[in-house]
């Protein structure tokens, strides 16, 4: 059996990172994200990337220190509204964006990973997303033609994992995570706990191995809140502190 | 003094029934959550991968794995699930939930919907609004009825980019209630104070009074 387990993120990328390459980045906002292996990317100091993200990070955190690096040159994203240099970079034309509507994306995903090339889906029929796109109608109603996505590098983040690569991720961290590790050239998973094998019960497994090549245990992880909401004890009422 | 903020969710909490799945937008349609009816079973969607979704955590207790698609800290319920983002939208693209309650910024007489971006402004993004008015058997809309300039939001034709081409069936704004369908508008209740010359006033689009 191959070894896929690697010490640290530095040396799960090694001879895999390049310029001008495409990287695929599981999470939704700071949620489920590889922390350790963005680390990793932002030491590399590889650029001109092409980075396929829900979101793009905050200005410190996640995908955001990839932007600090100017190492970014087009995001693919559903949204980027809590990142501020983001908005600057994209007004002043030092970065390319493509929106995707957040279901498309996540197909597109699923469909890169699954040697789908394409599919059709109502989303965005009419709108900005459809022009240019092949538009045809199914039993009556529209359906735009969307492609699918696949990366020379997917970076995903799971709860545990185990030298097979098999992964189990944790409430909401899930996201995007399980079609990223798909369609990825080269896939590399960190993970909060690495098992031994026959301690994931095979039936929690979301990613088989088989789609993972490297995989790591994270030296830390931060796993920062982006909007920390309580509600008190006292009462039913619900507070926000942001 | 017409709607608040809290009168148009609670407006829009009308619109749920026993059993339904729901997805909630940001903004007003969240606050729709604090109005479910005692003993009404709905389970609440969130688009980045929770069915069932619970109440905020208390203090000290918000855990960073387990958040809505609004970024909050949420917690779970003995019956939640949690799935991929492919599959949560399966389930909304795929007609699975029943009803969608997202913010607006336009909505036009034909049903368009305009809530994601401003030319020449920062655009942050649809998100999961095009998915889910293309997907989800009903769509409402809750907005203020106009701009803070005064400006109409109900209109003959949006002028934003759309979110989605005749989607909207229902417009919840402080004056009033619309339905809207078959490229008609009709106005289906006044809200408290609001009267149906200010309606008038303040509505670009054509709509048929049925009070």
């Amino acid at each position: 059996m191959a070894d896929k387990v690697r010490k640290t993120a530095t040396e799960a990328l090694n001879g895999v990172l390049r310029d001008g390459m495409t990287i695929m980045a599981g999470g939704f906002g700071l949620c489920g994200i590889p922390e350790n292996l963005i680390a990793a990317i932002r030491e590399a100091g590889v650029k001109d990337l092409t980075v396929v993200s829900n979101n793009c990070g905050i200005d410190d955190f996640g995908l955001g220190i990839l932007l600090a690096g100017g190492q970014i040159k087009k995001m693919i994203s559903s949204y980027v509204g809590e990142n501020k240099l983001f908005e600057k970079l994209y007004l002043s034309g030092e970065l390319e964006l493509e929106f995707n509507p957040q279901g498309t994306l996540a197909e597109r995903i699923r469909a890169g990973g699954a040697g789908i090339p394409a599919f059709f889906t109502k989303t965005g029929v009419g709108t900005l997303v459809a022009e240019g796109k092949e538009v045809r109608e199914f039993e009556g109603e529209l359906y735009v033609m969307e492609r699918g996505l696949k990366a020379d590098l997917s970076i995903v983040k799971a709860w545990k994992g185990d030298a097979e690569g098999n992964l189990v991720y944790r409430k909401t961290a899930r996201n995007f995570n399980p079609m990223m590790a798909t369609a990825g050239a080269v896939t590399v998973a960190e993970v909060e706990q690495l098992v031994e094998i026959g301690q994931l019960e095979p039936d929690h497994i979301a990613t088989p191995g088989i789609f993972v090549d490297h995989i790591l245990q994270g030296a830390v992880y931060e796993k920062r809140i982006e909007r920390t909401t309580t509600r008190l004890r006292e009462a039913a009422q619900q507070a926000e502190h942001v | 003094m017409a709607w608040t903020r809290e009168d148009m969710a609670a407006r829009a909490a009308r619109e749920l029934k026993d059993g339904f799945y729901v997805n909630l937008g940001i903004g007003i349609p969240t606050l729709v959550a604090n109005y479910i009816p005692e003993g009404m079973q709905v389970t609440l969607q969130s688009e980045n991968g929770m069915l069932g979704m619970g109440p905020f955590p208390y203090e000290g207790e918000a855990d960073p794995d387990l958040i809505n698609a609004g970024k909050q800290t949420i917690t779970e319920l003995d019956s939640s699930s949690y799935f991929s983002s492919a599959d949560s939208f399966a389930m909304i693209r795929g007609g699975h939930i029943n009803l969608s309650i997202l913010g607006g910024m336009q909505v036009a007489e034909n049903g368009d919907l305009a809530n994601w971006m401003v030319p020449g402004k920062m655009v942050k993004g649809m998100g999961g609004a095009m998915d889910l008015v293309a997907g989800v058997k009903r769509v409402v809309v809750v907005m203020e009825h106009s701009e803070k300039s005064g400006a109409p939001k109900l209109l003959k034709r949006c002028n934003l980019p759309l979110t989605g081409a005749g989607v909207v069936d229902l417009l919840i704004t402080d004056l009033g209630v619309f339905e809207i369908g078959g490229g008609a508008v009709r106005l289906t209740e006044l809200a408290t104070g609001a009267t149906l010359d200010e309606v008038k006033a303040k509505t670009e689009a054509d709509f048929a009074v049925a009070l």
